[in-house]
This record gives structure tokens, sequence and C-alpha cells, in this order.
């Protein structure tokens, strides 16, 4: 391993933090932005399917579980693919010019996240212990009020779950690079900037924007783990 | 439950498609290019000039010269401005480009090891060195990703009558730079455009061995997506990017483009 690399990323990715380097903190903004909302939405539609999995009964349950974990297994690429032919412009979607923009960043993104945090959350709840699930039949709780209950007692999990989305998200190249196109001032993300910076021999460069790209990262798992901490200290 | 999801993402998808495009204001085309293109920083330079002064902002898709033109032919983007020849003759036959127009050129050189084990140093025509490198023991790294330098490759192999396989062509798949980085790992011969090898002079060590043979030269075609093929393309904005980049304007910038001590492009509008 050559070291001027690693130390030299080392030493460039704090020179790029400290001078305000503009082209990492708009690619950083930009990776930020996107990532967290393609989370919200997948938590959106991944939390509930995820919840009525773990508690529904209802025929093909079974099939719905294994299809949610076999998802977990879907390469960036092949989701590019999937959104890219929903919204080349002469496609279905095509007349919402899609292609190459934030948007359809948004999209895949929140494609891909979608069987994480289903699953995620699917395992949260299986996992709990039933008896809660029992003693809440048992002193006659509302159905929606189990529902509560459950979702309370898992809400570690569920967490888990969003944040594992956002951290897949923030890192993840195939699909940005594919559905944004890594347009200059647009859809520039850190991880596009990284594979464009490798494929231009710039390594100390590409190495810096992954160290801020894991501080990043970092920085959101602590966020998460705060807002756990201070909701767990105040309610129980 | 359906309906409200199905409502939800509906609504996000929509939400989403009026808060990109539409919230700038300039009209934005988009332009797809060759990796090697994007990397000299010659767009840099050229783009913003162009954005200056007509007011269209150029949205650049940098990806191989393949993939850029599969692009056009799907109406994804509204321009596009490579280097493969016979490619882009191909890609207006069949009715997908209008309007191809000779921009610049620069040209490709065959570097290797400095011990130079095939023995191609300083020899005039590129066909000859490429069959004394696949009769040699040494290695040839490819981009093997239909990039316009993977062109070139196939049409030296072809003049030279060689079918390049066995374990001496190493088939890579991707950028260019991640070639140069393998040839110089495994001390082999590769074809490189000469920006992309002038910036990558320093990290490796490899030389240049065969140059200057009119075969090596690679010339770019700027082509507007056709609009009767697809009608929603911006084709009077793709037309005025094209008009400036042979214009001579477009052309003094080209002509002027220094990167690492050496001029990488030549002005080739109106030729």
């Amino acid at each position: 391993m050559d070291d001027s690399i690693l130390l030299g990323g080392a030493a460039h990715a704090f020179r790029l933090i400290a001078s305000g380097d503009a082209r990492v903190y708009e690619a950083a903004f930009t990776s930020i932005w996107i990532s967290c909302t393609a989370t919200a939405f997948a938590s959106a539609i991944g939390l509930p399917l995820g919840f009525f999995t773990a508690i529904g009964r209802f025929k093909g349950r079974v099939l719905l579980v294994a299809i949610l974990n076999t998802l977990l297994a879907l390469p960036t690429v092949i989701v590019g693919l999937f959104v890219y032919a929903l919204i080349r412009r002469v496609s279905l979607l095509g007349p919402l010019d899609l292609l190459f923009s934030p948007g359809a960043m948004i999209v895949g993104q929140t494609f891909l996240a979608i069987p994480i945090v289903a699953a995620l959350c699917l395992t949260a709840i299986e996992t709990l212990d039933p008896a809660a699930r029992e003693t809440a039949f048992t002193l006659g709780a509302s159905r929606k009020r189990l529902l509560l209950t459950v979702a309370w007692e898992a809400r570690h999990g569920l967490l888990v779950a969003v944040a594992v989305a956002g951290g897949r998200l923030i890192g993840e190249v195939g699909v940005s690079m594919m559905l944004g196109g890594n347009i200059t001032h647009y859809t520039r993300t850190l991880t596009t900037a990284i594979a464009l910076e490798t494929s231009k021999g710039e390594f100390a460069v590409a190495m810096a924007m992954g160290l801020i790209l894991l501080a990043l990262a970092l920085g959101l798992n602590l966020l998460l783990r705060w807002i756990q901490g201070m909701r767990g200290g105040r309610l129980g | 439950m359906k309906r409200r999801v199905l409502g939800l993402l509906g609504s996000a998808i929509w939400l989403l498609s009026i808060s990109g495009p539409a919230c700038k204001k300039e009209t934005a085309i988009k332009l797809a290019t060759t990796t090697s293109t994007d990397n000299s920083g010659l767009l840099d330079v050229l783009l913003p000039a162009f954005t200056k002064e007509s007011g269209i902002q150029v949205h650049v898709i940098a990806v191989g010269t393949g993939k850029a033109l599969k692009h056009g032919e799907n109406g994804d983007v509204d321009v596009v401005l490579v280097h493969a020849r016979a490619a882009e003759e191909r890609f207006v036959q069949d009715g997908f480009g209008v309007n191809r127009r000779d921009v610049m050129y620069n040209d490709f050189v065959i570097l290797g090891p400095r011990d130079d084990p095939a023995g191609v140093g300083g020899m005039k025509e590129a066909r000859k060195a490429m069959a004394k490198i696949a009769e040699s023991t040494a290695y040839f790294v490819s981009r093997g990703d239909d990039s316009g330098t993977h062109e070139k490759e196939k049409e030296l192999w072809k003049a030279a009558k060689v079918k390049p396989s066995g374990k001496w062509h190493l088939s890579v798949g991707q950028g260019m730079g991640v070639c140069l980085t393998v040839a110089d790992e495994k001390q082999g011969y590769v074809l490189a455009d000469r920006g992309t090898y002038l910036a990558y002079r320093e990290a490796i060590d490899l030389s240049i061995l065969v140059e200057g043979d009119p075969a090596l030269f690679n010339p770019y075609g700027v082509i507007a997506v056709n609009p009767a093929k697809h009608p929603h393309v911006k084709h009077a904005e793709a037309m005025k990017l094209i008009e400036w980049l042979c214009s001579p304007a477009g052309q003094e910038i080209i002509a002027g483009f220094e990167k690492n001590g050496g001029k990488l492009f030549h002005p080739a509008a109106g030729r």
C-alpha cells in the first residue's frame, strides 16, 4: 500500500474542510439532502410495510418475507437500471423529465432503501418478546392501542432500520451515478465525486472525500443515538 | 392503504419533478460526453463561456463513448460529444443524430515500460507496433468498455491483423485512469489518449513509445440528437451549442487550452 494515498488523503481531507472547498461542501450537501429525503420516503413506505408483514396474518406472508430479504441483495446498478427504464424520456414517466436530476436519484435511492427498512423493521418486531403483545391483548387493548404498543416496544429496532438505510444511501454510488449522471453543481454527490476523482488518478482527493463521507455518516449516527437516548431517558 | 401509498408515491414524484428542473431559471441542455473529455478539464473552461454568451446551461454526463451514444439513441440527452468516428457515422445513419460536426482532435499514444520488452520504441506505424506487442510476452491492457479508446484499439488490431486474445491481453472494462494504473502495476503496454497520459505522467512509470502516426489521431464529433426521433429534445439549444463550439470563439478556447504543460486539443472545425 502506498502511504502517500492514505496519509496524503488524511492531510488533504483536513485541508479541504478547513479551506471550505466549495466542490466538497457542495457535494456533501447534495449527498446529505438527497439521501435524507430518500431515507424519509423509504421509511414512510418501508416501516408500514415491515410492520404489517410482521404482525399481519395473510396468505403469502412467508413469501413476502422471503422476497423482502432477497431484495436486500439487490445491486445498486440493477435498481438504477430498473428506475432508468421507468423514467427515461421515452418511457411512462418520461414527461416528468426526471432522468439525470436529483429527483431521479431520490426515486432510485428510495427503491433501494425500502427493502432495507422493511426487512429490518420486520426483524425488530418479530424479535420482540411475544409476552408484551399477549399482555396487551389480555388487558383488552384495542387494535390501535396494540399497534402503538408494539411500535413503541420496537422503537430502537425501528430507529436502527432507518439509520442503516440512511448509511447505505449516503454511501452508495451505483444509483447516483446512473440516474444522477454526476453533473457538476447539480447531481454530484460525495460518492460520485470519489468515483470521478479516482478515475482521474486524484487518489488523495478521493481518499479525502471518503474520509469526509465517513465523518458525515458518523455524525448522522451519533445524532440518531442521541435522539434514541433522549427519548429513552424521558419516557422510560 | 395501498391506494394511499400509491398516492403518496405519485405526489412525491410529482413534487420532485417540479422542484428539480423547474427551479432553475435558465434553460439547461444535457450533453453526453466521454470521461476522457470531461477529465481533461476542457469543458470546465469551454462550457461556462458558452453559458455566459447564450444563457444556456449545459449539464454534462460523462460516460464511455458507447454509453454516450446510447443515451443519445434513447433520447436521454440533447447532444453528444464523442470520439469514435465509425460509431458516430452509424449513429447518424441510423437516424439518431443530425448535424454531426468535427470539433477538435487530440491524439493517442502507445505507452509501455521503460525497458520496452517488445522493442516498439520509436516505431512510426502504430499497427506494426501493435503486432510486435502481440508477438512479445508482454501484457497489453485494454479498456474493454466500448469507449472511443477501445474502438481505436480494435481498429489498430484489425490493421495489424491480430486477434487480441490470450493471457497477454488484459481487458479491464474501466476508465482510462484505471487502465493506466493497471498497465503501470503490470508493466504492460497500453493505448491512451494524450490528455489522460499527461495527467497521470507523474504517477506512473510508463513512457510514450509510439506517437505521431495519423492512425493515432482522435477526432471529436458533436452531434445533435434527432428531434424527429425524439420530439422532446431541446434541439434549438443543442444547435446553438454546436454552432458555438465550431465558431471562432469556441475554437479559440480549444486551441488555447493547456494542461500539465501541454496542448491537449487542436481545433478541427471548418477543415
